[in-house]
C-alpha cells in the first residue's frame, strides 16, 4: 500500500464545515417547510438565517480557493474513463476488479465524482442559493423601484427552494453511500478527514504518478 | 500534558465565545417605553364645576342642563350636531350608490334589525333627548345630551324606553356638577350593551374593560398603563376616532394602532415585514369574548313561542339567554377564536329598500383581497342571523318591535310578525307585499380591542403549519410553512426515496457478491 496526500487543510475544512451546514440548514429548512418539528418555526427561520449567511461566507471562501489554487480544473468534466467509471461501480466492483481511475493531489475526483460535482457546483448550488436569497430577501430587494424582484411570486422561489433542497439531499445520500466503496467501508472517509489516501502499490495508473512528490510508501 | 493544557484553554475560550455570541438579554423597547411615559400622568380637571353659580339649581329638565352647558361651551353643540354620533348617519362616497348617507337611520342589522320604528326604545343609545320617531329635529342643540358622554358621577342614566331621556330618578343637579373628561363607563353605557345586553355585539367591548387586568387587555389593565377609551378615541372638536363597520364604510378616520406604535414595532425585522399584510390585531388579539360570552347568532325564526299565552326566555349555566319569546333563540360563545379576512377598510352595506340577490345576505361586507395592496389580513367576528324578509320584494323587513302597549303591530306585545312587517315597513317608506319568510344573514365584527401581552400574542406556528393553522381559509398569500408546491413535493420525495433505494439495492448486491466470493474463496481452499 501507498500513502498519497490528496485532500489539503483547506480542502477538508471546507468538506466537513459545508456538509454540516448543509444537514443544518436541510433540519431547520424542512421544520420551516413543516416536514419536521425540532426548534420551533422562529428559531428555526433564525437559525436557518444565520446558518445561511455562515455557508455563503463560506462558498465565497472556497470559490477564492478554487480560484487561486487552480483547483477548480479539477472539475473539468473528462470523458475518458467516464464509462469505466460507470461500469465499476455497476458491474466492476462485484466482480473484484480494480478501481479504474487513482487519486492523487492533481486528480482527486474520478471522472464521475467531477461530474457530478460539477453538477451539483452549477446546478443545484446556485439554485438554492439564489432562491434562498429571493427568499430572504423578499419584497426588500426593490425597495428603490430600480430592480423588479418582487414580480417573482413567492411561491415559484420557495418551490424552487425546496426542489434545490430535495436534490442536494438525494446527492447527500448517494455521496454518503459512496464513501464505503473504498478500499474498506471506512477508508474513504478517513481520507477525507487526514487528508491521506491509501492506494494499491500495484494500480497500473500509479506508475503515471511517479512525479508526484507528496506520494510516499508505507 | 501540554497539550491537554492548551486544549482545554481553547474549548474554554471558544464555549465563552459561544455563551457570549448566543445569548442575548431582552433589550428594553426603548420607544414603547417612551409610549407608556405618555400616559402616566392622567388628566386632571382645569376647572371644578360644582363650583359655577349656573349648575347650583335645581334642574327641571334635561335640556336646562345642556342650555347651561352652551353658555359656557357656546360652541361645543355645533360639533356636536356634526357628528355621527348625533345624526346617526355620515355621509360617505359609497361604490354603487355614489354620495348617500349611511348609518343607524338606514342600516339594518342581524340582532335588533333596526332602529327606525323603534327609536323610542333605540334611543336610548342615542346622545339627545325626545327621539321618539322619525321626527326629530336634528339642529335644535338643546336636545344635545352632555351629560351621557361626559357625567362623572356615575349617577347619569338613561330610562328604559325613554327616547333617549334620562331616567326620572337621576338628580340632574349632581350629574351637571361632575361633569368632566369621558372616562370608560361613559362610552361603555352604549357601546359594551348594545344589542340588549353585555358583550352581544362586539365580543371585544364589554364591562369586563371597566375593571381588569393587563391579560384581558393591556391597555385598559389596571395593574398596567390604565388608559381610558378616549385615550385613543378622543380628539379635538368631538370627532371621534375610529370606526364600527357595523355602520361606516370608508377608509378615513380610522384609528390605527401604528398612531401610537408605528409601522415598524417589533425589534426583529421579519416581524415587522408582516406589517403589510398583517393587521396588528390578527396576531396581538387571539381571542375575543375572553371574561364574558358574545352572541354568535341570533334565530328570529324561532320567536314568538308563548307559555300559557305568556312570553318566557330561558338562560345558560352563565346566565345569557338561549331563547326569548320577544326575540329567538340565541347561540353564545366564550373564548372564540376569530375568522380572519382580507380587509381594506372599506365596507358595503344593505341598507334599507335595496334589493337582494345573494344568499347569506351578508348585512355588511368588509371589502378587500390578497391582490389589493391596501388589504390585510383582519380578525373578524361572524354574527350569523336568520331574520325577517319579504320573497316579493326582495327586501329585508324593518319590522316594528317596540310599543308600550298591546294592539299597535309591535312584535314584542302582540307577536304578530305580519302585523310588525307592515307597520314598520310603512313608517320607513318601503312595500310589503304581505308575505315574509326568514333568511339567514351574516354581519362582520372587525376585533380591534382585548389586546394581550406579547407573550400572549400569536406564535409563528399558528399559521406557519401545514394543517389546522389560522389562516387555512386565507387565499392570495403564499405563507411558508403553510404552503408548499404539491408536484415538487412528491418528485423531492420520488427523489429522496429512489436515491435511499437504490443505495440499499447496491449495498445489498455488494454484501451478496462479497459472501459468494467468500464461499468460492472457501472452496478453493478446500480442494487444496
Amino acid at each position: 500500500m501507498k500513502r498519497i496526500y490528496v485532500y489539503k487543510k483547506f480542502n477538508r475544512f471546507w468538506h466537513w464545515s459545508q456538509s454540516a451546514l448543509i444537514f443544518f440548514l436541510a433540519l431547520t429548512g424542512f421544520e420551516i417547510h413543516d416536514s419536521i418539528h425540532l426548534f420551533g418555526f422562529e428559531k428555526a427561520v433564525e437559525l436557518h438565517r444565520n446558518a445561511s449567511f455562515i455557508l455563503l461566507a463560506l462558498i465565497a471562501m472556497a470559490i477564492f480557493w478554487h480560484i487561486t489554487t487552480g483547483e477548480w480544473k479539477q472539475y473539468i468534466p473528462t470523458l475518458s474513463k467516464l464509462k469505466a467509471q460507470i461500469h465499476y461501480y455497476t458491474v466492476g466492483m462485484f466482480k473484484n476488479e480494480p478501481h479504474p481511475t487513482l487519486k492523487s493531489i492533481r486528480n482527486k475526483l474520478n471522472p464521475l465524482q467531477a461530474v457530478v460535482y460539477l453538477g451539483f457546483k452549477l446546478v443545484m448550488a446556485p439554485m438554492i442559493i439564489l432562491s434562498g436569497l429571493l427568499y430572504l430577501y423578499y419584497k426588500i430587494l426593490d425597495a428603490n423601484n430600480i430592480v423588479i424582484v418582487s414580480d417573482i411570486p413567492l411561491d415559484v422561489i420557495a418551490a424552487i427552494h425546496t426542489l434545490g433542497a430535495y436534490l442536494i439531499m438525494a446527492f447527500a445520500v448517494v455521496h454518503v453511500y459512496m464513501t464505503t466503496t473504498g478500499h474498506s467501508l471506512t477508508a474513504n472517509i478517513k481520507a477525507m478527514l487526514t487528508g491521506w489516501e491509501e492506494v494499491d502499490d500495484d494500480h497500473p495508473d500509479l506508475y503515471r504518478e511517479d512525479e508526484n512528490s507528496n506520494s510516499k510508501t508505507k | 500534558m501540554n497539550k491537554v493544557i492548551t486544549y482545554s484553554i481553547i474549548t474554554t475560550i471558544l464555549v465563552l465565545l459561544l455563551v457570549n455570541i448566543l445569548h442575548r438579554p431582552d433589550p428594553i423597547n426603548l420607544a414603547q417605553y417612551k409610549l407608556k411615559q405618555e400616559f402616566v400622568f392622567k388628566h386632571t380637571p382645569s376647572v371644578d364645576h360644582s363650583k359655577f353659580d349656573i349648575l347650583q339649581k335645581d334642574f327641571e329638565t334635561p335640556q336646562e342642563v345642556t342650555e347651561a352647558c352652551i353658555t359656557c361651551h357656546n360652541q361645543r353643540h355645533e360639533e356636536i350636531i356634526k357628528s355621527s354620533h348625533w345624526n346617526w348617519d355620515r355621509i360617505a362616497y359609497i361604490e354603487g350608490k355614489g354620495i348617500a348617507k349611511l348609518g343607524k337611520k338606514n342600516v339594518i342589522n342581524n340582532f335588533c334589525i333596526g332602529a327606525s320604528a323603534n327609536e323610542q326604545a333605540c334611543a336610548k343609545c342615542h346622545i339627545g333627548f325626545g327621539m321618539s320617531n322619525n321626527t326629530f329635529d336634528f339642529n335644535n342643540a338643546k336636545n344635545v345630551d352632555c351629560m351621557v358622554c361626559h357625567d362623572k358621577s356615575d349617577e347619569y342614566i338613561k330610562g328604559a324606553a325613554m327616547a333617549g331621556y334620562p331616567d326620572r330618578h337621576v338628580n340632574l343637579k349632581k350629574v351637571a356638577q361632575s361633569v368632566g373628561k369621558p372616562g370608560n363607563i361613559n362610552c361603555g353605557s352604549c357601546h359594551f350593551y348594545s344589542g340588549g345586553g353585555n358583550n352581544v355585539k362586539h365580543g371585544d367591548l364589554e364591562e369586563a374593560l371597566l375593571s381588569c387586568d393587563r391579560n384581558t387587555d393591556v391597555h385598559l389593565a389596571q395593574n398596567g398603563i390604565n388608559m381610558t377609551c378616549v385615550d385613543c378615541h378622543g380628539d379635538d372638536k368631538h370627532k371621534i376616532k375610529g370606526k364600527l363597520y357595523s355602520v361606516s364604510s370608508t377608509n378615513v378616520d380610522r384609528l390605527r394602532c401604528e398612531k401610537c406604535h408605528t409601522s415598524k414595532p417589533h425589534f426583529s425585522e421579519t416581524l415587522n415585514k408582516h406589517y403589510s399584510k398583517i393587521a396588528c390585531q390578527t396576531c396581538h388579539i387571539p381571542t375575543y369574548a375572553k371574561e364574558n360570552a358574545t352572541k354568535m347568532a341570533w334565530k328570529w325564526s324561532e320567536a314568538g313561542q308563548l307559555k300559557d299565552g305568556q312570553p318566557y326566555h330561558e338562560e345558560d349555566t352563565l346566565g345569557n339567554h338561549t331563547y326569548m319569546s320577544i326575540k329567538g333563540k340565541f347561540i353564545w360563545d366564550k373564548n372564540v377564536v376569530p375568522d380572519y379576512i382580507w380587509f381594506n377598510g372599506n365596507a358595503t352595506h344593505y341598507a334599507l329598500g335595496d334589493t337582494i340577490s345573494k344568499f347569506p345576505v351578508q348585512i355588511n361586507r368588509l371589502l378587500g383581497s390578497a391582490e389589493d395592496i391596501h388589504s390585510k389580513i383582519f380578525p373578524v367576528k361572524i354574527h350569523k342571523g336568520d331574520q325577517i324578509y319579504d320573497p316579493e320584494t326582495k327586501l329585508l323587513i324593518q319590522p316594528k318591535l317596540f310599543s308600550k302597549n298591546k294592539g299597535d303591530s309591535a312584535y314584542w306585545k302582540d307577536f304578530d310578525w305580519g302585523l310588525a312587517a307592515e307597520a314598520g315597513m310603512k313608517r320607513v317608506g318601503l312595500p310589503y307585499s304581505g308575505t315574509y319568510e326568514f333568511v339567514e344573514t351574516e354581519m362582520y365584527w372587525p376585533i380591534n380591542h382585548m389586546v394581550v401581552p406579547k407573550d400572549q400574542s400569536l406564535r409563528c406556528e399558528d399559521c406557519h403549519v401545514s394543517k389546522g393553522g389560522r389562516f387555512a381559509n386565507i387565499e392570495g398569500l403564499y405563507i411558508p410553512g403553510r404552503d408548499s408546491n404539491k408536484r415538487i413535493g412528491i418528485i423531492g420525495k420520488l427523489l429522496f426515496w429512489i436515491s435511499i433505494t437504490g443505495v440499499l439495492i447496491h449495498s445489498l448486491a455488494r454484501v451478496i457478491s462479497a459472501i459468494a466470493k467468500n464461499e468460492v474463496d472457501s472452496e478453493e481452499i478446500k480442494y487444496e
